[in-house]
């Protein structure tokens, strides 16, 4: 099942600080990778779709309904979201943390079947944590713990999943999984899905079918990233740290910028 | 290490295990202090009945009860509040059900009619927890309202603390004013079993029932805020309307409890820490465990408090003070040494 969401005109002050001023974005089944410096808006606009944040005004439309009118259980059937780490006690095991996927499915009294066992089953295989199952979450490593929830929001197969820094803390053969795993997501055969990550690791952002950079809490550009004008505004947002180029086969690569600009 | 399924059942079995040892040390603590061979010559005798049936058996029963009411609230509040520094002792909410107890009982006195935890009756114990939960709701509410939420520990904490303190200076001033009620006051704050009788077990049994199985299904939405808030609403939950209920319900547990024994510290926040230390798991192990444990302690404190100095008796508010400090102070000195 495919989802649409999309915002019209969509602003939100945090204090006295405009976090996003007139977001007018779509987003239809595929990967897109939402990048900009520290304080851009990113993490703002990712709660905002996830609608856990009104926004001052504007708004957010779920298959052309507004947002904020569909009610929590059945949003949270569309729409899975992965907060950043840290606000985890982790005194649940990985089996424990994983199967509240399968809440908005179940709500507080539903008993699991087959199918929901299935989906978890399914989410820690994915990310490769089944061996830890009955281990409690404080007892991992930060890339460890990260990868359960990952599997907790995989398991809640939404077709829409909006995941905030899901590579954080993760050694780099798993970061290019979780990469892999973003693009088979999106391009499934059978159940293609609107994935929205936000990501600091602008290599892995690079392997997108889309990125949105965000800039001072405005959209600075919007494509794929072998689109000229999308690496020169990735360029100029990030102060020309960074330089990006494509490759002969076509493909985008990041490099830092160490020398005098 | 062990499978965190048979570390639960080994705890659940001890705890069953341990409140029927607890119960039987109850029956064999008189008088004479804690005496299995004093007991059996009691049974022998013609007043068998009367001083283990009828005082003995509803007294340790009562204080299981209380237990097990305290620790369940402590379990729920250290869930829903997502600090394991919750306490109901600690939030307030003691101290609003100790202040609203006062207050009837001074009303009472104003009125010309008596009401104390001796004698209460039917009716007027249920007045009494009426009072106290509404006492113990307000408690909460104060303590909350000057964390602004309950996201940052020491805040709530140290506001705890203060409303704490300016509650039960508020019970002081009552009993200046109506020294009718200082004598059941004084019970009141240190804590005792000794009023415990058939009327207040039945209401303790009922309310503890009904809270377990409440709680209980709230276990999935408390297993989620161990998330963080976001992700449990994130989640389809109504945050909202499932934090408002579990703060009704652990304000009721404790209203029950202290509307019959009075201001009784430390069990509720250490219950949970116990269970967690031997066989953590999701709340639905927890909530149940809790209150399990929360019986264990406070029979353990009972008979203490019985056999320690008998034949007199300490206050048993007084002992799980001390035992509970102790477990806190050690807590801190391992945190603190690493």
């Amino acid at each position: 099942m495919s989802a649409g969401l999309r915002t019209r005109g969509v602003a939100v002050r945090l204090g006295t600080t405009a976090a996003l001023a007139g977001i007018d974005v779509e987003f239809a089944p595929g990967w897109t990778a939402v990048v900009g410096p520290n304080g851009a808006g990113k993490s703002t606009l990712l709660r905002v779709l996830a609608g856990l944040l009104r926004p001052d005004t504007g708004v957010v439309e779920l298959d052309g309904r507004p947002l904020h009118r569909i009610p929590a259980l059945e949003r949270a059937q569309r729409i899975g979201w992965l907060a950043q780490q840290g606000d985890v006690t982790g005194e649940l095991t990985v089996a424990e943390t994983v199967a509240l996927g399968r809440l908005p499915h179940l709500g507080l009294l539903g008993t699991p079947d087959s199918g929901d066992e299935m989906a978890v089953a399914r989410a820690m295989a994915l990310t490769e944590c089944a061996s830890w199952a009955q281990r409690r979450l404080l007892e991992l490593s930060g890339g460890e713990r990260q990868r359960v929830l990952v599997a907790r929001v995989l398991a809640t197969e939404t077709p829409l999943l909006l995941l905030d820094e899901p590579t954080t803390h993760l050694d780099a053969p798993h970061q290019v999984a979780l990469g892999r795993l973003f693009a088979r997501l999106a391009r499934g055969a059978t159940a293609a899905r609107t994935l929205l990550t936000v990501l600091h690791d602008l290599p892995i952002a690079l392997q997108a079918d889309r990125l949105l950079v965000l800039d001072r809490g405005r959209v600075a550009a919007d494509g794929p990233a072998v689109d000229p004008s999308v690496q020169r505004a990735l360029e100029a947002v990030f102060d020309r740290a960074i330089r990006i180029d494509v490759d002969r086969d076509g493909r985008a690569r990041v490099e830092l910028r160490f020398d005098d600009r | 290490m062990t499978e965190p399924g048979s570390r639960r059942r080994r705890l659940g079995w001890t705890l069953v295990a341990l409140i029927g040892i607890g119960l039987v040390a109850g029956l064999m603590t008189g008088a004479g202090g804690f005496s299995p061979l004093a007991f059996v010559a009691e049974l022998r005798g013609d007043q068998a009945a009367l001083i283990i049936g009828e005082i003995r058996l509803p007294r340790s029963a009562g204080a299981a009860l209380i237990g097990a009411l305290l620790g369940l609230g402590g379990a729920i509040a250290q869930g829903v509040f997502r600090n394991p520094l919750a306490d109901p002792y600690l939030l307030g909410s003691s101290a609003g059900a100790g202040l609203a107890v006062v207050l009837v009982l001074a009303a009472a006195s104003l009125v010309g009619g008596s009401v104390s935890l001796a004698t209460a009756a039917w009716l007027d114990r249920i007045g009494l927890v009426a009072a106290a939960f509404v006492g113990a709701l307000s408690g909460v509410a104060l303590t909350l309202m000057l964390a602004r939420g309950a996201v940052q520990t020491l805040r709530l904490l140290l506001a705890g603390v203060v409303v704490g303190v300016l509650l039960g200076a508020a019970s002081d001033l009552i009993t200046v004013v109506s020294p009718d009620a200082l004598r059941g006051k004084q019970a009141f704050m240190l804590g005792s079993t000794s009023f415990l009788g058939t009327a207040s077990l039945s209401m303790l049994a009922g309310g503890l029932a009904l809270l377990i199985v409440l709680a209980t299904r709230h276990a999935r939405a408390l297993d989620a805020l161990t998330l963080g808030e976001d992700s449990a609403a994130s989640l389809g939950l109504d945050l909202g309307r499932i934090r408002l209920r579990l703060v009704a319900m652990l304000s009721l547990a404790t209203a029950l409890a202290v509307a019959q024994a009075g201001l009784i510290a430390f069990v509720g926040l250490v219950a949970p820490h116990l269970v967690r230390r031997h066989a953590p798991g999701g709340h639905g192990w927890l909530l149940a465990a809790s209150a399990a444990m929360g019986a264990v302690l406070m029979l353990t404190a009972d008979v203490v408090s019985r056999a320690l100095i008998a034949p007199q008796e300490l206050p048993v508010g007084v002992v799980t003070a001390v035992l509970g400090g102790g477990y806190l102070f050690v807590l801190i000195r391992r945190r603190t040494l690493g």
